[in-house]
Protein backbone atom coordinates (compact mmCIF):
# COMPACT_ATOMS: atom_id res chain seq x y z
CA UNK A 1 0.00 0.00 0.00
CA UNK A 2 1.44 3.38 -0.91
CA UNK A 3 -0.13 6.54 0.58
CA UNK A 4 0.96 9.32 -0.88
CA UNK A 5 0.17 13.21 -0.09
CA UNK A 6 2.45 15.96 0.14
CA UNK A 7 3.02 19.60 -0.97
CA UNK A 8 6.60 20.88 -2.33
CA UNK A 9 7.33 24.02 -4.39
CA UNK A 10 10.04 23.53 -6.67
CA UNK A 11 11.13 27.03 -7.73
CA UNK A 12 7.86 27.63 -10.04
CA UNK A 13 6.29 24.52 -10.00
CA UNK A 14 4.41 23.43 -8.03
CA UNK A 15 4.13 19.61 -6.67
CA UNK A 16 0.79 19.14 -4.99
CA UNK A 17 0.19 15.41 -4.97
CA UNK A 18 -2.17 12.59 -3.05
CA UNK A 19 -3.00 9.18 -4.04
CA UNK A 20 -2.94 5.78 -2.23
CA UNK A 21 -2.72 2.83 -4.17
CA UNK A 22 -1.85 -1.15 -3.85
CA UNK A 23 -1.19 -3.18 -6.64
CA UNK A 24 2.30 -5.26 -7.60
CA UNK A 25 2.87 -2.46 -9.94
CA UNK A 26 1.73 1.13 -9.23
CA UNK A 27 2.42 3.43 -12.70
CA UNK A 28 3.12 6.91 -12.44
CA UNK A 29 2.05 8.36 -15.78
CA UNK A 30 2.00 12.10 -17.30
CA UNK A 31 3.60 14.09 -19.88
CA UNK A 32 7.50 15.87 -19.06
CA UNK A 33 7.10 18.25 -17.01
CA UNK A 34 3.92 16.98 -15.25
CA UNK A 35 6.52 16.37 -11.93
CA UNK A 36 6.65 12.61 -12.27
CA UNK A 37 10.83 12.94 -11.25
CA UNK A 38 9.97 15.52 -8.44
CA UNK A 39 7.60 12.79 -6.98
CA UNK A 40 10.00 10.34 -7.20
CA UNK A 41 12.77 12.06 -5.69
CA UNK A 42 10.54 13.17 -2.68
CA UNK A 43 10.09 9.34 -2.20
CA UNK A 44 13.01 8.71 -2.56
CA UNK A 45 13.93 11.06 0.04
CA UNK A 46 16.86 13.29 -2.14
CA UNK A 47 13.92 15.86 -1.90
CA UNK A 48 11.95 17.48 0.96
CA UNK A 49 8.37 18.12 0.88
CA UNK A 50 7.00 20.84 3.09
CA UNK A 51 3.86 19.35 4.16
CA UNK A 52 2.41 15.92 4.11
CA UNK A 53 3.04 12.21 4.48
CA UNK A 54 4.80 9.12 2.53
CA UNK A 55 3.39 6.22 3.81
CA UNK A 56 4.74 2.94 1.94
CA UNK A 57 3.79 -0.59 3.51
CA UNK A 58 2.96 0.75 6.88
CA UNK A 59 6.08 2.15 7.56
CA UNK A 60 6.15 6.05 7.08
CA UNK A 61 9.08 7.47 5.16
CA UNK A 62 7.88 11.41 5.46
CA UNK A 63 5.21 12.97 7.92
CA UNK A 64 5.79 16.83 8.25
CA UNK A 65 3.30 17.00 11.00
CA UNK A 66 5.60 14.00 13.04
CA UNK A 67 8.72 15.48 12.32
CA UNK A 68 9.27 12.05 10.38
CA UNK A 69 12.18 12.61 7.86
CA UNK A 70 13.85 9.43 7.04
CA UNK A 71 16.97 9.77 4.81
CA UNK A 72 16.97 8.00 1.59
CA UNK A 73 19.54 5.29 3.27
CA UNK A 74 17.20 4.58 5.94
CA UNK A 75 14.15 4.68 3.47
CA UNK A 76 14.89 1.02 1.21
CA UNK A 77 13.68 2.20 -1.76
CA UNK A 78 15.28 0.66 -5.20
CA UNK A 79 16.08 3.44 -7.29
CA UNK A 80 16.30 2.77 -10.75
CA UNK A 81 17.14 5.61 -12.80
CA UNK A 82 16.58 6.27 -16.58
CA UNK A 83 20.42 5.95 -17.56
CA UNK A 84 21.25 3.24 -14.85
CA UNK A 85 23.81 5.28 -13.44
CA UNK A 86 26.26 2.20 -12.52
CA UNK A 87 29.74 3.30 -10.48
CA UNK A 88 31.84 3.57 -13.30
CA UNK A 89 34.81 2.66 -11.19
CA UNK A 90 33.12 -0.70 -10.06
CA UNK A 91 32.67 -3.84 -11.84
CA UNK A 92 29.49 -5.10 -12.34
CA UNK A 93 29.81 -7.44 -9.61
CA UNK A 94 30.67 -4.90 -7.14
CA UNK A 95 28.30 -2.65 -8.38
CA UNK A 96 25.25 -5.42 -7.73
CA UNK A 97 26.57 -6.34 -4.41
CA UNK A 98 26.52 -2.39 -3.47
CA UNK A 99 23.85 -2.11 -1.61
CA UNK A 100 23.90 -6.02 -0.33
CA UNK A 101 26.57 -5.24 1.66
CA UNK A 102 25.00 -2.63 3.60
CA UNK A 103 22.38 -4.51 4.74
CA UNK A 104 22.84 -6.86 8.25
CA UNK A 105 23.03 -10.45 6.70
CA UNK A 106 19.78 -11.42 8.94
CA UNK A 107 17.95 -8.81 6.81
CA UNK A 108 19.22 -10.36 3.34
CA UNK A 109 15.94 -11.98 1.90
CA UNK A 110 16.70 -11.26 -2.03
CA UNK A 111 19.49 -13.57 -2.70
CA UNK A 112 22.58 -12.47 -5.41
CA UNK A 113 22.68 -15.73 -7.44
CA UNK A 114 18.82 -15.58 -7.85
CA UNK A 115 18.89 -12.27 -8.66
CA UNK A 116 21.95 -13.06 -10.93
CA UNK A 117 20.05 -15.76 -12.41
CA UNK A 118 16.75 -13.82 -13.25
CA UNK A 119 18.60 -10.80 -14.58
CA UNK A 120 20.70 -12.94 -16.76
CA UNK A 121 24.07 -11.21 -15.74
CA UNK A 122 26.37 -14.31 -14.91
CA UNK A 123 28.61 -13.69 -17.96
CA UNK A 124 28.60 -9.73 -17.35
CA UNK A 125 29.95 -10.18 -13.57
CA UNK A 126 33.67 -8.86 -14.15
CA UNK A 127 32.78 -6.16 -16.58
CA UNK A 128 33.15 -2.73 -16.32
CA UNK A 129 29.74 -0.46 -16.80
CA UNK A 130 31.22 1.24 -20.28
CA UNK A 131 31.82 -2.00 -21.73
CA UNK A 132 28.25 -2.97 -21.00
CA UNK A 133 24.95 -2.63 -23.57
CA UNK A 134 22.33 0.25 -22.51
CA UNK A 135 19.80 -2.73 -22.11
CA UNK A 136 22.96 -4.80 -20.20
CA UNK A 137 23.31 -1.44 -17.88
CA UNK A 138 19.80 -1.14 -16.97
CA UNK A 139 19.44 -4.95 -16.32
CA UNK A 140 22.71 -4.63 -13.77
CA UNK A 141 21.02 -1.21 -12.49
CA UNK A 142 17.80 -3.37 -11.70
CA UNK A 143 19.78 -6.00 -10.09
CA UNK A 144 21.89 -3.57 -7.97
CA UNK A 145 18.86 -2.46 -6.66
CA UNK A 146 17.02 -5.29 -6.03
CA UNK A 147 19.70 -6.11 -3.89
CA UNK A 148 19.95 -3.90 -1.16
CA UNK A 149 16.53 -5.34 -0.20
CA UNK A 150 14.23 -2.65 -1.04
CA UNK A 151 10.71 -2.69 0.55
CA UNK A 152 9.70 -1.15 -2.86
CA UNK A 153 11.49 -0.56 -6.22
CA UNK A 154 11.03 2.77 -7.90
CA UNK A 155 12.12 2.69 -11.50
CA UNK A 156 11.95 6.15 -13.06
CA UNK A 157 11.75 5.52 -16.55
CA UNK A 158 14.18 2.62 -17.29
CA UNK A 159 13.52 2.05 -20.92
CA UNK A 160 13.87 5.71 -22.07
CA UNK A 161 17.10 6.03 -22.88
CA UNK A 162 17.22 2.07 -24.94
CA UNK A 163 16.22 1.27 -27.94
CA UNK A 164 12.83 -0.71 -28.94
CA UNK A 165 14.74 -4.71 -29.09
CA UNK A 166 16.46 -3.51 -25.81
CA UNK A 167 13.15 -2.08 -24.42
CA UNK A 168 11.22 -4.98 -25.20
CA UNK A 169 14.79 -7.10 -23.89
CA UNK A 170 14.39 -5.35 -20.38
CA UNK A 171 10.67 -5.10 -19.77
CA UNK A 172 10.61 -9.06 -19.97
CA UNK A 173 12.92 -9.04 -17.10
CA UNK A 174 10.82 -6.92 -15.10
CA UNK A 175 7.64 -8.96 -15.64
CA UNK A 176 9.80 -11.90 -14.63
CA UNK A 177 10.83 -10.36 -11.06
CA UNK A 178 7.60 -8.86 -10.58
CA UNK A 179 6.35 -12.76 -10.71
CA UNK A 180 9.12 -14.13 -9.20
CA UNK A 181 9.81 -11.88 -6.54
CA UNK A 182 7.01 -9.93 -5.59
CA UNK A 183 8.49 -6.83 -5.02
CA UNK A 184 6.18 -3.91 -5.25
CA UNK A 185 7.17 -1.68 -8.09
CA UNK A 186 6.48 2.22 -8.62
CA UNK A 187 7.32 2.49 -12.17
CA UNK A 188 7.13 5.76 -13.35
CA UNK A 189 6.63 6.68 -17.63
CA UNK A 190 5.22 8.27 -20.38
CA UNK A 191 5.08 5.91 -22.36
CA UNK A 192 1.34 4.27 -22.46
CA UNK A 193 2.13 1.50 -23.84
CA UNK A 194 5.10 0.81 -20.85
CA UNK A 195 2.61 1.09 -18.38
CA UNK A 196 -0.66 -0.64 -19.84
CA UNK A 197 1.61 -3.45 -20.23
CA UNK A 198 2.93 -3.95 -16.83
CA UNK A 199 1.23 -1.67 -14.25
CA UNK A 200 -1.89 -2.81 -12.54
CA UNK A 201 -3.05 0.60 -11.03
CA UNK A 202 -2.00 4.16 -12.50
CA UNK A 203 -1.91 7.29 -11.32
CA UNK A 204 -1.93 10.10 -14.14
CA UNK A 205 0.43 13.40 -13.04
CA UNK A 206 -0.62 16.75 -14.79
CA UNK A 207 0.56 19.98 -14.21
CA UNK A 208 2.33 18.60 -10.86
CA UNK A 209 -1.20 16.98 -9.37
CA UNK A 210 -2.64 13.22 -9.25
CA UNK A 211 -5.69 14.10 -11.94
CA UNK A 212 -6.80 10.06 -11.37
CA UNK A 213 -5.65 7.12 -9.77
CA UNK A 214 -7.44 3.38 -10.56
CA UNK A 215 -7.15 -0.04 -12.27
CA UNK A 216 -5.39 0.99 -15.14
CA UNK A 217 -8.00 0.57 -17.88
CA UNK A 218 -10.60 2.34 -16.06
CA UNK A 219 -7.95 5.48 -15.50
CA UNK A 220 -6.66 5.28 -19.29
CA UNK A 221 -10.21 4.36 -20.36
CA UNK A 222 -11.59 7.50 -19.21
CA UNK A 223 -12.58 9.60 -22.26
CA UNK A 224 -12.35 13.03 -20.20
CA UNK A 225 -8.97 12.48 -19.11
CA UNK A 226 -7.74 11.82 -23.24
CA UNK A 227 -6.09 15.38 -23.19
CA UNK A 228 -3.48 13.88 -20.52
CA UNK A 229 -3.43 10.59 -21.77
CA UNK A 230 -3.08 11.46 -24.74
CA UNK A 231 -5.16 10.76 -28.63
CA UNK A 232 -3.12 8.64 -30.98
CA UNK A 233 -1.77 6.38 -27.82
CA UNK A 234 -5.67 5.67 -26.45
CA UNK A 235 -6.78 2.05 -26.11
CA UNK A 236 -8.39 -0.38 -23.49
CA UNK A 237 -6.58 -3.40 -21.82
CA UNK A 238 -7.96 -6.55 -21.12
CA UNK A 239 -7.12 -8.86 -18.36
CA UNK A 240 -7.00 -12.65 -20.14
CA UNK A 241 -5.98 -16.37 -19.99
CA UNK A 242 -4.52 -18.06 -22.43
CA UNK A 243 -7.05 -20.72 -23.02
CA UNK A 244 -6.13 -22.74 -26.18
CA UNK A 245 -3.08 -22.70 -29.17
CA UNK A 246 -4.44 -22.97 -32.81
CA UNK A 247 -1.02 -24.97 -33.70
CA UNK A 248 -1.98 -25.11 -37.64
CA UNK A 249 -3.07 -21.30 -37.93
CA UNK A 250 -0.02 -20.10 -35.20
CA UNK A 251 -3.53 -18.28 -32.96
CA UNK A 252 -3.78 -18.49 -29.49
CA UNK A 253 -7.14 -17.82 -28.10
CA UNK A 254 -7.09 -15.69 -24.90
CA UNK A 255 -10.37 -15.70 -22.50
CA UNK A 256 -11.36 -12.66 -20.43
CA UNK A 257 -15.05 -12.07 -18.35
CA UNK A 258 -17.65 -12.17 -20.84
CA UNK A 259 -15.77 -13.26 -24.22
CA UNK A 260 -12.42 -14.39 -26.26
CA UNK A 261 -10.08 -12.85 -28.39
CA UNK A 262 -8.09 -14.42 -31.01
CA UNK A 263 -4.48 -13.18 -31.27
CA UNK A 264 -1.37 -14.71 -33.27
CA UNK A 265 1.02 -16.62 -31.31
CA UNK A 266 1.57 -16.01 -27.69
CA UNK A 267 3.98 -17.68 -25.86
CA UNK A 268 2.43 -18.56 -23.23
CA UNK A 269 1.10 -21.78 -21.88
CA UNK A 270 -2.49 -22.54 -21.68
CA UNK A 271 -3.61 -21.05 -18.05
CA UNK A 272 -1.59 -18.03 -18.36
CA UNK A 273 -2.49 -14.65 -17.71
CA UNK A 274 -1.82 -12.51 -20.61
CA UNK A 275 -2.55 -8.64 -20.75
CA UNK A 276 -3.68 -7.43 -23.83
CA UNK A 277 -4.13 -3.61 -25.19
CA UNK A 278 -6.47 -2.77 -28.01
CA UNK A 279 -6.04 -0.02 -29.19
CA UNK A 280 -8.91 2.35 -30.17
CA UNK A 281 -8.31 2.87 -33.85
CA UNK A 282 -7.85 -1.02 -34.36
CA UNK A 283 -11.58 -1.46 -33.29
CA UNK A 284 -14.27 -1.02 -36.01
CA UNK A 285 -18.27 -1.08 -35.21
CA UNK A 286 -21.30 -2.96 -36.63
CA UNK A 287 -24.88 -2.47 -35.96
CA UNK A 288 -25.22 -6.35 -36.92
CA UNK A 289 -23.07 -9.08 -36.81
CA UNK A 290 -21.69 -9.12 -40.11
CA UNK A 291 -20.92 -12.25 -42.48
CA UNK A 292 -18.11 -12.69 -44.93
CA UNK A 293 -15.48 -11.02 -42.90
CA UNK A 294 -11.75 -11.91 -42.49
CA UNK A 295 -11.64 -9.83 -38.61
CA UNK A 296 -11.99 -13.24 -36.57
CA UNK A 297 -12.80 -10.96 -33.66
CA UNK A 298 -16.29 -10.24 -33.39
CA UNK A 299 -17.62 -8.97 -29.52
CA UNK A 300 -20.61 -8.62 -28.88
CA UNK A 301 -20.89 -4.96 -27.00
CA UNK A 302 -23.14 -1.65 -24.86
CA UNK A 303 -22.11 1.60 -26.02
CA UNK A 304 -21.27 3.31 -22.97
CA UNK A 305 -20.70 6.60 -24.17
CA UNK A 306 -19.85 8.91 -27.15
CA UNK A 307 -17.30 12.19 -26.93
CA UNK A 308 -18.93 14.78 -28.54
CA UNK A 309 -16.39 16.13 -30.86
CA UNK A 310 -15.86 18.17 -33.78
CA UNK A 311 -13.35 16.98 -35.28
CA UNK A 312 -13.56 13.97 -38.13
CA UNK A 313 -12.68 11.33 -35.52
CA UNK A 314 -14.84 10.26 -32.41
CA UNK A 315 -14.11 8.44 -29.63
CA UNK A 316 -16.26 5.67 -28.19
CA UNK A 317 -17.10 3.84 -25.30
CA UNK A 318 -18.19 0.32 -25.08
CA UNK A 319 -18.45 -2.13 -22.79
CA UNK A 320 -17.70 -6.09 -23.62
CA UNK A 321 -18.72 -8.11 -20.51
CA UNK A 322 -17.72 -6.18 -17.90
CA UNK A 323 -14.68 -5.11 -19.46
CA UNK A 324 -14.58 -1.09 -21.07
CA UNK A 325 -13.50 -0.94 -24.68
CA UNK A 326 -12.53 2.39 -26.32
CA UNK A 327 -12.97 2.33 -30.39
CA UNK A 328 -12.44 5.38 -32.27
CA UNK A 329 -14.05 6.12 -35.64
CA UNK A 330 -14.97 8.70 -37.93
CA UNK A 331 -17.80 11.16 -36.78
CA UNK A 332 -19.14 10.12 -40.46
CA UNK A 333 -19.70 6.36 -39.06
CA UNK A 334 -21.34 7.70 -35.49
CA UNK A 335 -23.53 9.73 -37.61
CA UNK A 336 -24.31 7.21 -40.03
CA UNK A 337 -24.73 4.61 -38.05
CA UNK A 338 -26.81 6.77 -35.82
CA UNK A 339 -24.54 5.64 -32.96
CA UNK A 340 -26.55 6.37 -29.25
CA UNK A 341 -25.64 5.46 -25.87
CA UNK A 342 -27.26 2.07 -24.40
CA UNK A 343 -27.18 0.38 -28.32
CA UNK A 344 -26.18 -3.46 -28.86
CA UNK A 345 -23.11 -3.15 -31.24
CA UNK A 346 -20.65 -5.37 -32.25
CA UNK A 347 -17.17 -4.52 -31.95
CA UNK A 348 -14.76 -5.63 -35.08
CA UNK A 349 -10.88 -6.32 -34.23
CA UNK A 350 -8.52 -7.76 -36.26
CA UNK A 351 -6.51 -10.34 -34.99
CA UNK A 352 -3.15 -8.99 -36.78
CA UNK A 353 -3.47 -5.74 -35.25
CA UNK A 354 -2.75 -7.48 -32.18
CA UNK A 355 0.82 -8.17 -32.23
CA UNK A 356 3.51 -9.19 -29.87
CA UNK A 357 4.01 -5.47 -28.80
CA UNK A 358 0.33 -5.35 -27.36
CA UNK A 359 0.38 -8.65 -25.70
CA UNK A 360 2.28 -8.76 -22.56
CA UNK A 361 2.83 -11.11 -19.77
CA UNK A 362 0.56 -10.20 -16.38
CA UNK B 1 76.00 12.69 -9.31
CA UNK B 2 75.16 15.21 -6.40
CA UNK B 3 78.13 15.18 -3.79
CA UNK B 4 77.48 15.24 -0.21
CA UNK B 5 76.26 18.61 0.52
CA UNK B 6 74.04 18.84 -2.80
CA UNK B 7 72.64 15.26 -1.83
CA UNK B 8 71.91 16.80 1.16
CA UNK B 9 69.73 19.69 -0.37
CA UNK B 10 68.11 17.21 -2.65
CA UNK B 11 66.67 15.22 -0.03
CA UNK B 12 65.56 18.36 2.34
CA UNK B 13 63.86 19.57 -0.63
CA UNK B 14 62.33 16.52 -1.71
CA UNK B 15 61.19 15.86 2.56
CA UNK B 16 59.63 19.17 2.48
CA UNK B 17 57.69 19.72 -0.56
CA UNK B 18 57.04 15.55 0.37
CA UNK B 19 55.60 16.62 4.08
CA UNK B 20 53.59 20.13 2.76
CA UNK B 21 51.37 17.76 0.14
CA UNK B 22 50.37 14.58 2.66
CA UNK B 23 49.54 17.77 5.74
CA UNK B 24 47.43 19.64 3.20
CA UNK B 25 45.70 16.82 1.12
CA UNK B 26 43.05 16.13 3.76
CA UNK B 27 41.81 19.79 4.51
CA UNK B 28 42.31 20.15 0.29
CA UNK B 29 40.06 17.42 -0.46
CA UNK B 30 37.68 18.91 2.75
CA UNK B 31 37.47 22.79 0.96
CA UNK B 32 37.27 21.00 -2.44
CA UNK B 33 34.35 19.09 -1.79
CA UNK B 34 33.00 22.07 -0.08
CA UNK B 35 33.02 24.55 -2.91
CA UNK B 36 31.86 21.91 -5.30
CA UNK B 37 29.30 20.65 -3.81
CA UNK B 38 28.12 23.05 -1.33
CA UNK B 39 26.23 26.48 -1.12
CA UNK B 40 26.66 28.48 1.38
CA UNK B 41 26.43 32.20 2.07
CA UNK B 42 30.26 33.42 2.27
CA UNK B 43 31.23 31.09 -0.73
CA UNK B 44 32.75 33.59 -3.33
CA UNK B 45 34.70 34.92 0.27
CA UNK B 46 36.02 31.21 1.27
CA UNK B 47 37.03 30.72 -2.48
CA UNK B 48 38.95 33.88 -2.72
CA UNK B 49 40.68 33.11 0.86
CA UNK B 50 41.77 29.28 -1.20
CA UNK B 51 43.58 31.31 -3.96
CA UNK B 52 44.95 34.19 -1.77
CA UNK B 53 48.55 32.34 -2.05
CA UNK B 54 48.16 32.37 -5.99
CA UNK B 55 47.56 35.70 -6.45
CA UNK B 56 49.74 37.51 -3.37
CA UNK B 57 53.04 38.19 -3.70
CA UNK B 58 55.06 35.40 -2.20
CA UNK B 59 57.04 37.35 0.20
CA UNK B 60 54.00 38.84 1.28
CA UNK B 61 52.48 35.01 2.33
CA UNK B 62 55.64 34.01 4.21
CA UNK B 63 55.57 37.24 6.34
CA UNK B 64 51.94 36.28 7.17
CA UNK B 65 53.48 33.23 8.10
CA UNK B 66 56.08 34.65 10.22
CA UNK B 67 53.33 36.88 11.69
CA UNK B 68 50.81 34.29 12.63
CA UNK B 69 53.37 30.73 13.26
CA UNK B 70 56.39 32.90 14.29
CA UNK B 71 57.21 32.35 17.91
CA UNK B 72 55.70 35.02 19.12
CA UNK B 73 52.92 35.05 16.56
CA UNK B 74 49.03 34.20 17.26
CA UNK B 75 49.35 29.91 16.12
CA UNK B 76 52.99 29.71 16.40
CA UNK B 77 53.20 30.66 20.29
CA UNK B 78 50.03 28.64 20.90
CA UNK B 79 51.33 25.66 18.70
CA UNK B 80 54.97 25.98 20.68
CA UNK B 81 53.48 25.96 24.16
CA UNK B 82 50.70 23.24 23.80
CA UNK B 83 52.40 21.00 21.39
CA UNK B 84 55.96 21.45 20.91
CA UNK B 85 55.63 22.18 17.11
CA UNK B 86 57.68 24.92 15.95
CA UNK B 87 58.23 26.52 12.32
CA UNK B 88 59.98 29.41 12.77
CA UNK B 89 63.67 28.75 11.16
CA UNK B 90 63.07 25.05 11.08
CA UNK B 91 62.33 22.52 7.94
CA UNK B 92 58.79 22.40 9.35
CA UNK B 93 58.37 26.08 8.47
CA UNK B 94 59.44 25.80 4.82
CA UNK B 95 56.70 22.86 4.63
CA UNK B 96 54.19 24.99 5.84
CA UNK B 97 55.03 27.60 3.38
CA UNK B 98 55.53 25.11 0.54
CA UNK B 99 52.13 23.83 1.36
CA UNK B 100 50.14 27.15 1.55
CA UNK B 101 51.50 27.97 -1.60
CA UNK B 102 50.58 24.50 -3.10
CA UNK B 103 47.24 24.75 -1.91
CA UNK B 104 45.30 26.57 -3.83
CA UNK B 105 46.77 24.85 -7.57
CA UNK B 106 45.46 21.50 -4.83
CA UNK B 107 41.74 22.41 -4.15
CA UNK B 108 41.19 23.69 -7.44
CA UNK B 109 42.20 20.28 -9.34
CA UNK B 110 40.68 18.24 -6.70
CA UNK B 111 37.18 20.41 -6.93
CA UNK B 112 37.34 20.39 -10.75
CA UNK B 113 37.16 16.41 -10.55
CA UNK B 114 34.61 16.51 -7.78
CA UNK B 115 31.97 18.77 -10.03
CA UNK B 116 32.76 16.87 -12.91
CA UNK B 117 31.11 13.72 -10.78
CA UNK B 118 27.51 13.12 -11.34
CA UNK B 119 25.73 13.86 -8.43
CA UNK B 120 22.97 11.15 -9.10
CA UNK B 121 26.02 8.71 -8.57
CA UNK B 122 25.67 9.86 -5.22
CA UNK B 123 22.23 10.16 -4.58
CA UNK B 124 22.01 6.10 -6.23
CA UNK B 125 24.03 5.23 -3.52
CA UNK B 126 22.68 6.98 -0.68
CA UNK B 127 19.46 5.09 -1.73
CA UNK B 128 21.53 1.90 -1.68
CA UNK B 129 21.86 2.23 1.77
CA UNK B 130 25.26 4.27 2.06
CA UNK B 131 25.48 6.86 4.60
CA UNK B 132 27.45 10.55 3.79
CA UNK B 133 30.48 9.39 4.80
CA UNK B 134 30.53 6.49 3.03
CA UNK B 135 29.19 7.34 0.04
CA UNK B 136 31.98 9.99 -0.36
CA UNK B 137 34.51 7.30 0.89
CA UNK B 138 33.21 4.32 -1.77
CA UNK B 139 32.11 7.02 -4.73
CA UNK B 140 33.05 10.37 -4.61
CA UNK B 141 36.99 10.13 -3.82
CA UNK B 142 37.58 7.02 -6.07
CA UNK B 143 35.81 8.98 -8.90
CA UNK B 144 37.63 11.62 -7.64
CA UNK B 145 41.05 10.77 -7.72
CA UNK B 146 42.38 11.58 -11.34
CA UNK B 147 42.04 15.38 -10.13
CA UNK B 148 43.63 14.24 -6.44
CA UNK B 149 46.71 13.04 -8.35
CA UNK B 150 47.07 16.11 -10.55
CA UNK B 151 46.08 17.90 -7.74
CA UNK B 152 48.90 16.51 -4.89
CA UNK B 153 51.42 16.67 -7.78
CA UNK B 154 50.73 20.10 -8.52
CA UNK B 155 51.56 20.98 -5.61
CA UNK B 156 54.50 19.23 -4.96
CA UNK B 157 55.96 20.29 -8.22
CA UNK B 158 54.94 23.86 -6.85
CA UNK B 159 56.94 23.23 -3.64
CA UNK B 160 59.82 22.05 -4.92
CA UNK B 161 60.49 25.84 -6.64
CA UNK B 162 58.87 27.63 -3.81
CA UNK B 163 61.43 30.33 -2.56
CA UNK B 164 59.90 33.94 -1.77
CA UNK B 165 57.64 32.49 1.29
CA UNK B 166 60.05 30.19 2.42
CA UNK B 167 63.23 32.88 2.56
CA UNK B 168 60.51 34.82 4.26
CA UNK B 169 59.30 32.79 6.92
CA UNK B 170 62.44 30.48 7.87
CA UNK B 171 65.13 32.29 6.17
CA UNK B 172 68.40 30.80 4.49
CA UNK B 173 69.57 28.03 7.07
CA UNK B 174 71.83 25.38 5.63
CA UNK B 175 71.06 22.43 6.59
CA UNK B 176 67.51 23.10 7.62
CA UNK B 177 65.78 25.12 5.87
CA UNK B 178 67.85 25.56 2.51
CA UNK B 179 65.93 23.82 -0.51
CA UNK B 180 66.98 23.84 -3.57
CA UNK B 181 65.95 26.89 -5.12
CA UNK B 182 67.52 28.34 -2.17
CA UNK B 183 70.71 27.45 -2.57
CA UNK B 184 71.45 28.01 -6.26
CA UNK B 185 70.32 31.48 -4.86
CA UNK B 186 73.23 31.75 -2.54
CA UNK B 187 75.61 30.35 -5.15
CA UNK B 188 74.50 32.53 -7.42
CA UNK B 189 74.90 35.48 -4.92
CA UNK B 190 78.47 34.05 -4.15
CA UNK B 191 81.43 34.97 -6.30
CA UNK B 192 82.82 32.05 -8.57
CA UNK B 193 79.58 29.99 -7.01
CA UNK B 194 78.32 29.85 -10.94
CA UNK B 195 79.46 26.61 -11.52
CA UNK B 196 78.01 25.13 -8.34
CA UNK B 197 74.25 26.96 -9.49
CA UNK B 198 74.29 25.31 -12.62
CA UNK B 199 74.73 21.48 -11.68
CA UNK B 200 71.75 23.04 -8.58
CA UNK B 201 69.91 23.93 -11.99
CA UNK B 202 69.98 20.68 -13.55
CA UNK B 203 69.12 18.39 -10.17
CA UNK B 204 66.11 20.72 -10.14
CA UNK B 205 65.24 20.30 -13.90
CA UNK B 206 65.54 16.56 -13.36
CA UNK B 207 63.16 16.49 -10.55
CA UNK B 208 60.80 18.62 -11.88
CA UNK B 209 61.00 16.27 -15.26
CA UNK B 210 60.38 13.21 -12.95
CA UNK B 211 57.52 14.26 -11.46
CA UNK B 212 55.85 15.29 -14.14
CA UNK B 213 56.77 11.74 -15.70
CA UNK B 214 55.65 10.56 -12.65
CA UNK B 215 52.16 12.38 -13.02
CA UNK B 216 51.57 11.12 -16.04
CA UNK B 217 51.86 7.75 -15.03
CA UNK B 218 49.78 8.06 -12.32
CA UNK B 219 47.14 9.81 -13.92
CA UNK B 220 46.67 6.64 -16.46
CA UNK B 221 46.80 4.50 -14.17
CA UNK B 222 43.96 5.52 -12.27
CA UNK B 223 42.41 6.57 -15.41
CA UNK B 224 42.86 2.54 -15.90
CA UNK B 225 41.45 1.29 -12.98
CA UNK B 226 38.23 3.71 -12.97
CA UNK B 227 36.82 2.07 -16.39
CA UNK B 228 39.30 1.96 -18.97
CA UNK B 229 38.82 5.06 -20.36
CA UNK B 230 41.25 4.02 -23.21
CA UNK B 231 40.24 7.44 -25.16
CA UNK B 232 43.67 9.25 -25.34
Amino acid sequence: MIDVDIEQRLGRFELKVAFRAEAPIVGLFGRSGSGKTSLVNALAGTSRPHRGHIVINAETLFDSERGIDLPPDKRRLGYVFQDGLLFPHLDVESNLLYGLRRVPAAARVIDPAHVIQLLGLKSLLGRLPDKLSGGEKQRVAIGRALLAQPRLLLMDEPLASLDVPRQSEVLRYIEQLRDDLHIPIVYVSHAVGEITRLADTVVLLADGSALASGPVDEVMGRIDLRPHTGRYESGSVFETVVAAHDLVYGLTTLRFEGGELIVPNVEALVGERVRVRIRARDVALALARPAGLSVLNVLPATLVAIAAEEGPIVDVQLKVGQLPLAARITRRSAHELALREGQQVYALIKAVSLDRRSVGYA
Amino acid sequence: MPSGAEFGIIVLSLKVALVGVVFSLAPAIFFAYVLARADFPGKTMLDALVHLPLVLPPVVVGFALLLLFGRHGVFGAWLADWFGIVFAFRWTGAALAAAIMGFPLMVRAIRLSIAAIDRRLETVARTLGGSRAWVFASITLPLAMPGIVTGALLSFARSLGEFGATITFVSNIPGETETLPLAIYTFVQTPGGDAQALRLSLFAVVLSIAALIASEWLTRRSRKSKGGDDRR
